[in-house]
């Protein structure tokens, strides 16, 4: 036996190398393999996103128009699901279980070991009776989430609406992670830096099946989350619901202003939609019926639109021939129907006569007057120097300008310049003649509605406006940006004074275009448009009231509706009176318009 | 002779074998209360979690530990054989009547507890081997001792099979080190460990290089041990300018770059008719047995494919690819492993503290008081704990086989040795597979996992020892 005891020694060796071969491969998963510790922590703790209370919203009169309700996503780790009562599960969010399994196959396909969501937007109620089975369902767990609530039912395009965040967005932004909410239109998307605050975050240990086993290291390292502030807009929800009742089947847009501020007091749109037709789970379809609409009610027409605005341009031309010394206040043209058609009506003497008549040949001979100023002999060469000087004045009244008033796509419109029409016909082969329908507010200038209601507002002013806004406060601090600055144009006060006597004959003398504006005991100023276009007519009235203390102008668009005394002067008198009276007298007419259908 | 007081255990025992046994024991019973610590039940001693039960198997098992103390050691030897058989018929009514666990009947039910005999077959094996080759009559060129030596293990190893705990068959393997310790051939023993490389590498080469590499290494190493000194240089140099030739054409070269197996058969046919015609000229009859071992290496390697494709389970086959790092799922097949060896490795140098640990306690870890206890070790004392406690098994084992070299009589040295060669295994597999050493098996890390069955077992099989041992000097040469 002896000669084998020496054995001992191979026996003992390997047992030795053995056990060091495992020493080092614990020295070495242990000491310097440092994934292993990332893992752990990956593994054992979870980030929880507190998300912010976002801002409320509310208008100039402290009416609350947005605010928020929770809701709560069912998660689900795949990973951590075995075998459980499924049944009770669906009846619990009221699911099939057909469902159920497209839910888990679309979870598993994300990711098997990540949560994902698996039920969206639960309601307190269910979230009542989930919360208590939650524990009989593995690898489920609920994430607190917070919905808008737009209480009002109106103003969808002044709010927008908020929703998951896209993906370019996501990587544009690192303040994101997906599926986080984001404002998507309106003033949700504008002040969206406003409304959000900042997200907080707790950190959680969890065990296998991803339930919270405690704080991580008693919240030491949980960041909390910053609320997003309040905002008061420069809406007056009231006049706001008014304007898209009248406005109820009909295409267009009412803007009214505040003369003295530029707050945009309501902002019309329509077809409009209730806006919380985009909250919750329905989200989505009602996005693309909304979306594949022929109506385009997601369109913000009064600031996204432009059209040619017709006869309301013509108080424009009168300013331009005016302030340049083109005509004299009491310059007198003929009705010359050969030149341009018009209606009849008793001779215009002076410009006041001629806007309330809106007589289309003496706005020709304006416009001839402006854009021919026999600068240079060549009726081509002087035509693009009158077009051009004509176009800088033109500007100074909003007019090609996108007015950053807090919401987003303004669309600036288009007055042409030289250059515009040397691109159509080529360098001096147009004059006067190819383009005096700009003289009656055709051809190629396109206004937002928006901008007419500014426009009005600087002649409610006499020759000065205030930046338009929607914004009034945030929280408790006024809202003082560049934008709310006074802003002078280049136009003598007399002048103003000639055009508003126009919008006053317009509406309140026999004669005038604008009767249907007319109010008893508040004197409303007001000039008719009545934009061509391939189909019917659009029916578009600027009006401010009293003519004496302006404290509203406003601008009303009807698509296709016609003349327009017959439409948009209507509706401008109703918006007045209801915003200075706060009652409407006559509700004849009132129902009459809400009645009608100009849809085409 | 001088120390000892024949007849008295109490001071002839080992006690510092005991004395580690009981810390070991002891880490063990904390270590379960960490890793299925529960906070509605905080009293270590709360007999409705775990670690109040395994205070009551410790307790039990240290009661077991003395009454074994106080059997007369001559009776392991006079009932080794029938002991053996017990253990056998437990193991066979196991299968009828046992339950099944894990998908292993290897369990019996007995009100709530529950008992595995196959740890007690551990026992009563390394009994009935030490009495078998402790016999004075017992050779190992002996055919029939052969043929009991391998009844004595091939029974309870296909019950086990059959149990369905493939896991606990391996243990015997361990028993390899008794036999060569007792004079096995060490050809044996070597061809055992080529034959668990062979197989690795099997796995993850291509059969074809590999077949050519074993070929090349038997006929070297059959020229070293049979060939005499000119002959063998003749026939060594021959075969590394061959290997290197095969492996400059192999890699650079794409004559044989999709006809490796044609290369091992050329080079194989090149050295056959070699050592043919030197053996002819010599007369050398070892032909035949060289001769075989070609054949036998072809077939093992050949039969790789076979065994892993159609013997070994899906499961077992995954751990192995796994292992290897054939495929990679880290949640899937490796997700224990995985986990375990994120627990560990989170542990750092001092670990998270007791009752700190994330990774076990929140029950990432699979089997986190049983099979992957040394994953609470691990994480929570860091690798100061860790390696403590591998030193401590060491310590412990070398010990053992210190003591078994000091027995008179060669039943005590044999029984010490399948001690050792049991308690080896089952420690160094069960820390290796947490740390993705080896492939995950389900066995015990002794002392340590939760259960009464392991501890019971693994304290029988030492204080049998212990008690051979304090009696070593009754015994006459």
């Amino acid at each position: 036996m002896s000669h084998f005891s020496k054995r001992k020694y191979v026996v003992g060796i390997i047992i030795l190398t053995i056990f060091i071969a495992i020493f080092i491969k614990l020295f070495y998963i242990q000491i310097f393999d440092k994934s292993l510790k990332q893992s752990s922590d990956n593994n054992s703790q979870r980030h929880v996103v507190v998300y912010p209370g976002r801002g409320l919203i509310y208008d100039r009169n402290s009416v609350l128009l947005v605010c928020n309700e929770a809701a709560y996503d069912l998660m689900l780790v795949p990973r951590n699901m075995y075998e459980f009562d499924t049944l009770s599960l669906c009846s619990d969010i009221n699911i099939s279980i057909e469902d159920f399994y497209a839910k888990f196959e679309n979870c598993k396909k994300y990711s098997i070991y990540r949560p994902s969501i698996f039920h969206k937007q639960i309601n307190s109620t269910q979230y009542a009776v989930l919360q208590e089975h939650l524990y009989k369902y593995p690898g489920f767990f609920v994430q607190a989430r917070t919905l808008r609530k737009y209480n009002e039912g109106v103003a969808a395009h002044i709010l927008g609406d908020i929703g998951e965040i896209d993906l370019e967005t996501l990587e544009n932004d690192g303040y994101y992670s997906g599926g986080d909410y984001i404002g998507k239109s309106g003033v949700e998307k504008y002040y969206e830096n406003v409304l959000r605050g900042s997200k907080g975050v707790q950190i959680f240990l969890v065990d296998v099946s991803s339930n919270i086993q405690g704080p991580y290291y008693e919240g030491k390292y949980d960041k909390a989350a910053i609320p997003g502030k309040d905002i008061y807009l420069t809406i007056d929800i009231e006049l706001q619901r008014y304007g898209e009742l009248l406005m109820k089947n009909k295409t267009g847009s009412i803007v009214a202003i505040q003369p003295k501020t530029g707050e945009i007091l309501a902002l019309v749109s329509s077809p409009s939609y209730d806006p919380q037709l985009l909250v919750g789970r329905e989200r989505g379809k009602n996005y693309d019926s909304l979306l594949n609409s022929p109506t385009r009610p997601l369109i913000n027409r009064a600031v996204s639109s432009t059209y040619p605005p017709g006869s309301i341009f013509k108080i424009a031309n009168a300013l331009v021939a005016l302030q340049d010394g083109l005509i004299k206040t009491n310059s007198y043209f003929p009705c010359d129907v050969s030149k341009i058609g018009c209606h009849g009506h008793p001779p215009a003497n002076g410009i006041a006569r001629a806007i309330q008549y809106s007589c289309n040949p003496y706005f020709y001979f304006v416009f001839r007057n402006i854009i021919q100023r026999g600068i240079e002999k060549s009726i081509f060469k002087d035509s693009r120097i009158g077009i051009d000087l004509w176009k800088d004045k033109i500007m100074t009244l909003g007019f090609n300008h996108s007015f950053d008033i807090g919401l987003p796509s303004v669309n600036k419109g288009l007055i042409p310049s030289a250059e515009y029409y040397d691109k159509w016909y080529g360098k001096h082969r147009w004059a006067f003649s190819t383009i005096y329908s700009l003289s009656i507010g055709q051809g190629e200038v396109l206004v937002s509605p928006l901008q007419m209601a500014n426009f009005c507002a600087i002649i409610a002013n006499r020759g000065f406006y205030y930046y338009p806004h929607i914004l009034k406060k945030i929280e408790d601090e006024d809202y003082i940006g560049e934008n709310t600055q006074k802003t002078f144009t280049p136009f003598d006060k007399e002048y103003f004074e000639e055009v508003v006597k126009g919008m006053d004959y317009a509406v309140n003398d026999d004669f005038g275009t604008g009767g249907y504006a007319r109010l008893t005991d508040i004197r409303v100023c007001g000039k008719t448009g009545t934009a061509q276009n391939k189909g019917k007519d659009h029916s578009v009235f600027i009006a401010f009231a009293p003519k004496d203390d302006p404290q509203i102008a406003i601008a009303v668009y009807v698509e296709n509706a016609g003349f327009g005394g017959t439409w948009a002067a209507p509706i401008s008198r109703l918006m007045i009176e209801k915003y200075i009276r706060g009652y409407v007298n006559d509700i004849y007419l009132e129902k009459r318009i809400i009645e009608t259908e100009i849809l085409n | 002779m001088a120390i000892g007081k024949r007849g008295n255990t109490l001071s002839n025992i080992d006690w510092t074998s005991i004395f580690i046994y009981l810390i070991l024991v002891f880490l063990g019973w904390i270590n379960i209360y960490s890793a299925t610590y529960d906070e509605s039940h905080v009293s270590i001693f709360d007999i409705s979690q775990k670690y109040g039960k395994q205070l009551i198997w410790i307790g039990a098992a240290i009661v077991i530990a003395s009454l074994t103390l106080i059997i007369d050691s001559k009776f392991f030897s006079s009932f080794a054989y029938v002991l053996y058989a017990v253990g056998i018929i437990l193991l066979l009514s196991v299968l009828f009547f046992g339950i099944e666990v894990n998908a292993s009947k290897s369990w019996f039910q007995i009100g709530d507890f529950r008992i595995q005999p196959v740890e007690f077959t551990k026992i009563t094996v390394c009994l009935a081997l030490a009495r078998l080759l402790s016999n004075e009559n017992f050779k190992f060129d002996k055919l029939s001792d052969i043929i009991k030596i391998i009844i004595i293990f091939t029974l309870p190893i296909s019950f086990i099979f059959l149990q369905n705990d493939t896991g606990s068959a391996l243990v015997f393997f361990a028993f390899i080190f008794v036999l060569f310790r007792e004079g096995m051939n060490k050809v044996i023993f070597i061809t055992a460990f080529s034959l668990i490389l062979f197989f690795i590498l099997a796995l993850i080469t291509n059969i074809e290089l590999l077949l050519f590499i074993s070929l090349a290494l038997n006929v070297i190493g059959f020229t070293i041990i049979n060939v005499r000194s000119y002959q063998r240089k003749i026939i060594f140099y021959t075969a590394i300018a061959l290997a290197v030739i095969s492996f400059i054409l192999y890699r650079y070269t794409n004559i044989f770059s999709d006809k490796t197996l044609l290369l091992a058969i050329i080079n194989t046919a090149l050295m056959s008719l070699l050592m043919l015609v030197l053996f002819i000229i010599k007369k050398n009859k070892n032909i035949i047995l060289f001769l075989s071992i070609i054949i036998g290496v072809a077939i093992f390697v050949l039969s790789v494919d076979f065994v892993f494709n159609n013997i070994l389970q899906q499961h077992q086959q995954n751990r192995i690819n796994e292992l290897l790092g054939l495929s990679s799922d880290p949640l899937g097949i490796g997700y224990n492993v995985n986990q375990s060896k994120i627990a560990i490795g989170s542990g750092g140098l001092t670990g998270k503290g007791f009752l700190k640990g994330t990774q076990t306690k929140y029950n990432f870890v699979p089997e986190q008081s049983t099979d992957f206890i040394f994953c609470t070790i691990g994480e929570e004392w860091g690798l100061l704990g860790s390696s403590l406690v591998l030193f401590l098994f060491a310590f412990l084992i070398l010990r053992l086989i210190f003591l078994a070299e000091r027995q008179r009589s060669a039943f005590s040295r044999i029984y010490g040795y399948g001690l050792v060669s049991i308690l080896f295994f089952h420690v160094a597999i069960n820390i290796a597979m947490t740390i993705g050493l080896a492939p995950v098996i389900g066995i015990p890390l002794p002392f340590f996992s939760y259960g009464g069955s392991s501890l019971w077992a693994f304290t029988i099989l030492l204080f049998i020892f212990l008690k051979l041992d304090s009696d070593r000097l009754q015994v006459f040469r």
